[in-house]
């Protein structure tokens, strides 16, 4: 008779499905197996005693003294780089618009001319947009990752700040990186998925660093040479818009 | 009447923060012993229950509502706890000597005048024991074992919790409880 292995014990223990047996029916006909249950039995009961302290009275009220603090100065955060972004986002928006305007313009222009050829324009226009977008949401990035690299590590280091940035720069760049992997930007897309890893990695990190952990996620952006990948791409994307914007010129003298 | 967890839930990504109060106050006890368990002592506990808060705090617009607001802000506290004794064990890696002798002293002391589990359970020595055992455990495996032991976690549930495999997660409770039997064999005797 084969006997219960001591996994398939802990198993039973805990109330779990032991594959392949039926422990129940095992652990009934066999004095061996019964005897090495009721030795890990007593072994893990012995865990039960660990005493855990009562907290103090008002325990839950001293907490959310503590916390408040700290959840206000998120706010205080947030409603910062809210202003700043909008701040942006009025610049974006206004480009926009004033590239619709253009393209609207255009499109009167050559009204004579083929439907398709207002669609194409209309997709560049888009593009145009999305560029402009991504290279400011990498400038964005890049700061943080630069703020990270040049920070003091002597003793505890604070990255709380950073990772409140970090946590709002993900949502953003998940976005952009499914619009440039659907228009079939490689380059970009390549370098934003890297980037969401990096900056999850800092937003999931603990908000206080001792100097050893801080090197370490100093030494994975540094690895990953995200820095210089970003440099690069982000010089590319100026370079295509400047292209861009050269070919329109020399269109229209 | 009292307030639910998801009516709190939907202040606080309305806009009012003060919401948050309900919550703390409502999970910072179960919170607490989860994360004493993890972590050992009183003072990291509760650290990490402020770190818990504050992340869940932050986090709360990617909480979807599948799960319990207990079940998300526990899976919180368990990977807060799971990269303090990370970064605890790096550190006694860079010490290793201190942190073994200190270990074997311990259990050393907690065994020592011939000590029966009867005597022993009515003294703080056993919990000196049980705590020095508990430390013996990798982070993965002590973090799956409170889980399973404390928690009653199912190994699906600490898989998910953890993000590995459920095979990943049944081992480090089999290794946490093969290691915890070892180190308590000088008082509860051989594993038969």
């Amino acid at each position: 008779m084969k006997h219960l292995s001591e996994d398939d014990l802990v198993l039973y223990y805990y109330g779990e499905r032991v594959p392949g047996v039926s422990a129940e029916e095992h652990l009934g006909s066999c004095a061996a197996c019964r005897t090495s249950l009721e030795s890990l039995r007593q072994t893990l009961d012995a865990m039960n005693s660990l005493a855990v302290p009562e907290p103090v009275e008002n325990y839950e009220t001293r907490v959310w003294q503590r916390v408040y603090p700290a959840i206000e100065a998120v706010e205080i955060r947030r409603r910062r780089w809210f202003d700043w972004m909008f701040g942006q986002r009025k610049w974006v928006l206004a480009g926009a618009m004033a590239l619709i305007v253009m393209g609207a313009f255009m499109a009167g222009r050559i009204s004579q001319k083929s439907q398709l050829k207002v669609a194409a324009l209309s997709g560049q226009v888009r593009e145009r947009i999305l560029m402009v977008a991504v290279g400011e949401h990498l400038e964005r990035s890049q700061m943080i990752l630069i703020e990270l690299a040049n920070n003091e590590t002597k003793g505890l280091v604070d990255i709380s700040e950073q990772q409140v940035l970090a946590e709002d720069l993900v949502n953003e760049n998940r976005l952009y990186r499914q619009v440039a992997l659907k228009s079939g930007d490689k380059s970009v897309s390549n370098l934003l998925d890297e980037l969401e890893r990096v900056l999850l990695d800092i937003a999931h990190s603990p908000s206080k660093l001792d100097s050893a952990e801080f090197d370490d996620i100093r030494r994975r952006i540094e690895a990953e040479g995200i820095l210089f990948k970003i440099r690069v791409v982000g010089s590319n994307l100026k370079a295509r818009e400047r292209g861009r914007v050269r070919q329109g010129q020399s269109k229209s003298l | 009447m009292e307030q639910s967890d998801a009516t709190a839930v939907a202040q606080v990504r309305a806009g009012n923060p003060d919401a948050f109060r309900v919550l703390v106050e409502r999970h910072s006890r179960h919170v607490f012993r989860l994360t004493f368990r993890m972590t050992g002592n009183e003072h990291d506990a509760e650290d990490m229950v402020q770190e818990t808060f504050l992340r869940a705090y932050r986090q709360l617009h990617r909480f979807d509502g599948r799960a319990s607001f207990g079940t998300w802000v526990y899976r919180i506290a368990t990977n807060c706890s799971l990269d303090l004794i990370r970064a605890r064990k790096r550190r006694e890696v860079q010490q290793p000597q201190v942190a073994d002798e200190e270990g074997k002293e311990m259990a050393a002391a907690a065994v020592a005048n011939d000590p029966t589990p009867e005597r022993l359970a009515y003294s703080g020595e056993l919990q000196e024991l049980l705590r020095a055992a508990l430390e013996q455990l990798s982070p993965m495996e002590r973090t799956a074992f409170v889980l399973r032991h404390y928690e009653g976690m199912c190994i699906e549930d600490i898989s998910r919790a953890l993000g590995v495999h459920a095979g990943a997660a049944k081992h480090s409770v089999f290794r946490a409880v093969q290691k915890l039997r070892r180190a308590l064999e000088p008082v509860m005797g051989p594993a038969k």
